[in-house]
Order: structure tokens, then C-alpha cells, then sequence
């Protein structure tokens, strides 16, 4: 067993791991009995600590968690059937809160991630005591991690765009390393391409340069054949007005 | 301050001896999975004011931690059936939740903002200041304080500043001044010698 990723266990237990070791540990910690304890030991230690930092909370908070609570169905119980991807995009969650606080992968990050996910064959079983359900994780952690995503890449002037796509979930994340800014009076703008050749509009990237951006992409991404990437106006076109500066297909 | 000589190591607080009651989370878990509201209500009671605790720590700002604290229950609630008691406690599984979930929160970009990144680097040896007023006053809390000074102080740095600070292990490195990569392994020797001295099963 690597004795490198098995050092993580610690700063896994207090979740002071990045988002691509996270996601490292969390493969190994599948397929390593030792870690699963480990982890959980180390857990359980650090949740003792706790006890001498305990704060009677604002009593309505009781109020709202219990009022809420009976509006939200508790999830069934894992059978043994592991495959939550097709049901994921229809669970939505409910906390309006949620959408404000969604996390956002960054670039190189996202980028990480993808490239795990392809080298590791594209498995993806959560770790069922800890892991977020999939209706708990943002709409690229939902793309990343499905059992079917697909990744697919670009490297345009030193700027490299992947396109990560899911078919089961319909939907493709486009993630952007070292962008820069689009020019004067100008914003990318990403489309997919039809069967057909036509290019239909899937969102426009940040307007600035930034060093990782990630983007999930408007419409069925199970229907489209690949993506172009165009300059166009600010805001956007109907449809594109310029030759693509990339055309990632999908294979 | 009148507030920590009451928590020094040498004034217990008398009348703790006694253990409370406490009810089985584990079973309140798996009756809130089955939509029981009411012991979703005890297990609330018995749980929040340690959750709750641990995500001010975490999340600093008392709006937000609220926010994350009832983010944490509803989630725990939502998952309830997900409770392995096979894989530890069930109070070692709730927390687990609220804690990624306040760390996620301060890592996020808005609330980076607001975050003062020198406080806990220049008040790490004080532990406990933040809820002093309402420190858990138990044999518990004691047990614990004595278990972290038995670790190293970069141990105890380390374990601090990832688990309450909510940083990462580089992060870690960074603020203690230790070399990149050695945090990691200071988190990991720290809990073991911190699970060892409480006499937690490994």
C-alpha cells in the first residue's frame, strides 16, 4: 500500500485535506480496510476535543431545524444497489440556503480531479458512511464523479480547457485553466454542437482572467456531439458570430 | 478573566461526577431515518450544544454558523439511514457531517473574506477562549484538555488550527512555520497520541 497516501488518514479525519487529495484518499480509503479504521479512530479522537468546546446554541435554531425537518423525507437506506447516478439530477435539495453556498471547485482542482477520474477508470462508489449523498454534492462534484464521466481536453495558447461530461446526468462541466481575460468588449462563449453541425449556446465564461474556472454547461449534454468555444460580444450570441477557437468533440 | 479561573485544571467544577443520562444516538438515528420527529427532537437535544459548539469554533461568524449548524442537522436528519454504526458513533458520524460542512463554508470564497487568518496562529496556545463563558464545565472537557497537553505543542498547533481552524495541512505547515509536507504527519501523530491517551479503541 502506497505509504505516502496512507499518512493522510490524519488530516483526512479533520478534513484538512485539499479537494484533490481528498479525492485521492477517498479512492484509496475504498480498498484499505486499515485506513477505514484508522480514520474512524482518529475521527472519534478529534470528536472529543469538542466537549470542552460546547456552545448552547440560539434557541431558534431547535425551532427552525425541527420546522424543517418535516417537510424533508429521510433517504432509504443503501441496499447494496450503489448506482445513485441516473436519480441524482432528480433530487434536488431543498434548502434554498444550499444554492448560495455551493462550493466552487477550483480550477486546477476540477482539473485534478477529472484527471483522477479518467486514470482511475471512471469508478466511483462513495464511501457510504461520510460521503455526501450525490443530491449533497454541487453540480460539477455530480459531473466529476459520475460512473460514466467522460474527459476530454484542450490546450488553447497556453490556456487548457477540459470538458468533463456525464451522459447519465446529461450534463458537461467545462473547467479553464490559466484563462485570460477575453478581449475588450468581448466574452467567451461556450456551445455545444449538434449532430447536425449547429451550434447552440451553453453558457458564457467569466468575463476576467483567473486561474481555474468552472463552469457547468446549459443544456442535455447527452445529446450533443461536442463544444466550441467562440469570442463573441459581451453578453453573448444567438448563435456563433466567429470561427471557434477550440471544437472539442466528443469521441 | 473570572470565566477561564473557572476553567483552569485545578477548579472542577463540582456536581459532574455523575454521569448524565444519556440516550442512545445510535437509536435515535435509526428511529429519525424511519421519520420519527420526536426523537429527531432528543437527539437534537442531546447533541446540539457539542455540534453547535464545534461549528462556531470552525465558522467564527455567529449568523453563519447557524446557518451551517442547521445546514449539518438537516443533512443528518436527510442521511439518518446512511448511519453505519458499524463504522464508529453515531456521535462521531454527526459530527463528522457538521464539521466538513463548516469547513467547506470557511473555504469558501465569501467567507474567506471575513475571516480573520492571523487569529489562530497568534492565540493557539489559548485553547478554549472563543466559548469560554460556556466551555462544556465537565469531567469530559477536563479529560480532554489534559489529553492535549500530553501531546507536543506542534502536535497540538497542528491538530488545532486543522480541526478547529478549519485549515488545510498545508495551511497548517504554513502558519506554524514548519516545513511544507510535515504538517500532515503532525496531525496524524497528534490524534493518535491524543486517541491513545483518551484509551479510544484504535
Amino acid at each position: 500500500m502506497n505509504a505516502d497516501i496512507h499518512g493522510l488518514s490524519g488530516a483526512y479525519a479533520v478534513d484538512a485535506l485539499d479537494d484533490v487529495e481528498r479525492a485521492d484518499f477517498e479512492r484509496h480509503l475504498q480498498q484499505c480496510p486499515e485506513c477505514q479504521d484508522e480514520v474512524a479512530s482518529l475521527r472519534a479522537a478529534a470528536v472529543e476535543l469538542t466537549h470542552a468546546s460546547a456552545l448552547t446554541p440560539p434557541p431558534a435554531l431547535r425551532d427552525s431545524v425541527l420546522r424543517q425537518i418535516s417537510t424533508v423525507r429521510p433517504l432509504p437506506p443503501l441496499t447494496g444497489d450503489t448506482g445513485p447516478a441516473p436519480q441524482a439530477e432528480a433530487t434536488v435539495t431543498p434548502i434554498e440556503s444550499r444554492r448560495r453556498r455551493v462550493k466552487p471547485l477550483t480550477w486546477l482542482v476540477a482539473a485534478a480531479a477529472a484527471a483522477v477520474l479518467a486514470i482511475g477508470g471512471l469508478v466511483w462508489s462513495p464511501w457510504q458512511s461520510d460521503e455526501p449523498a450525490p443530491q449533497q454534492l454541487t453540480a460539477t462534484e455530480q459531473v466529476i464523479r459520475a460512473k460514466d464521466a467522460q474527459r476530454y481536453e484542450k490546450v488553447i495558447d497556453g490556456a487548457r480547457a477540459t470538458i468533463v461530461r456525464s451522459k447519465s446526468l446529461g450534463k458537461a462541466v467545462i473547467i479553464a485553466e490559466d484563462m485570460p481575460a477575453a478581449p475588450e468588449g468581448k466574452d467567451f462563449q461556450v456551445w455545444y454542437q449538434n449532430p447536425d453541425g449547429a451550434m447552440v449556446s451553453a453558457g458564457l465564461m467569466p468575463h476576467e482572467a483567473k486561474p481555474t474556472v468552472s463552469m457547468v454547461l446549459n443544456g442535455d449534454a447527452s445529446k450533443f456531439n461536442g463544444v466550441g468555444i467562440t469570442i463573441e460580444p459581451t453578453g453573448g450570441s444567438p448563435e456563433p458570430t466567429s470561427d471557434p477557437i477550440a471544437l472539442i468533440e466528443f469521441s | 478573566m473570572v470565566v477561564m479561573s473557572a476553567l483552569s485544571p485545578g477548579n472542577p467544577v463540582p456536581g459532574e461526577s455523575a454521569a448524565p443520562r444519556q440516550p442512545d444516538l445510535s437509536e435515535l438515528l435509526r428511529a429519525s431515518a424511519r421519520g420519527d420527529e420526536g426523537a429527531f427532537a432528543e437527539l437534537y437535544d442531546a447533541t446540539s450544544r457539542r455540534l453547535y459548539g464545534l461549528v462556531v469554533r470552525v465558522v467564527r461568524d455567529p449568523a453563519q454558523a447557524e446557518e451551517v449548524a442547521q445546514e449539518a442537522f438537516l443533512e443528518i436528519w436527510r442521511t439518518s439511514a446512511r448511519f453505519d454504526a458499524g463504522k464508529g458513533s453515531a456521535m462521531s458520524w454527526m459530527m463528522t457531517i457538521a464539521h466538513r460542512k463548516a469547513v467547506d463554508r470557511v473555504r469558501s470564497a465569501e467567507a474567506a473574506s471575513r475571516r480573520d487568518q492571523t487569529y489562530e496562529a497568534t492565540t493557539q496556545e489559548r485553547a478554549y477562549d472563543i466559548t469560554a463563558e460556556e466551555v462544556e464545565r465537565s469531567l469530559e472537557g477536563q479529560r480532554v484538555r489534559n489529553a492535549l497537553e500530553s501531546l507536543t505543542e506542534t502536535q497540538r498547533g497542528a491538530v488545532q488550527l486543522a480541526y478547529f481552524g478549519g485549515y488545510t495541512h498545508n495551511e497548517v505547515a504554513a502558519l506554524l512555520g514548519i516545513p511544507l509536507g510535515t504538517a500532515k504527519t503532525r496531525i496524524r501523530d497528534g490524534l493518535i497520541r491524543l486517541r491513545d491517551t483518551l484509551g479510544m479503541q484504535s
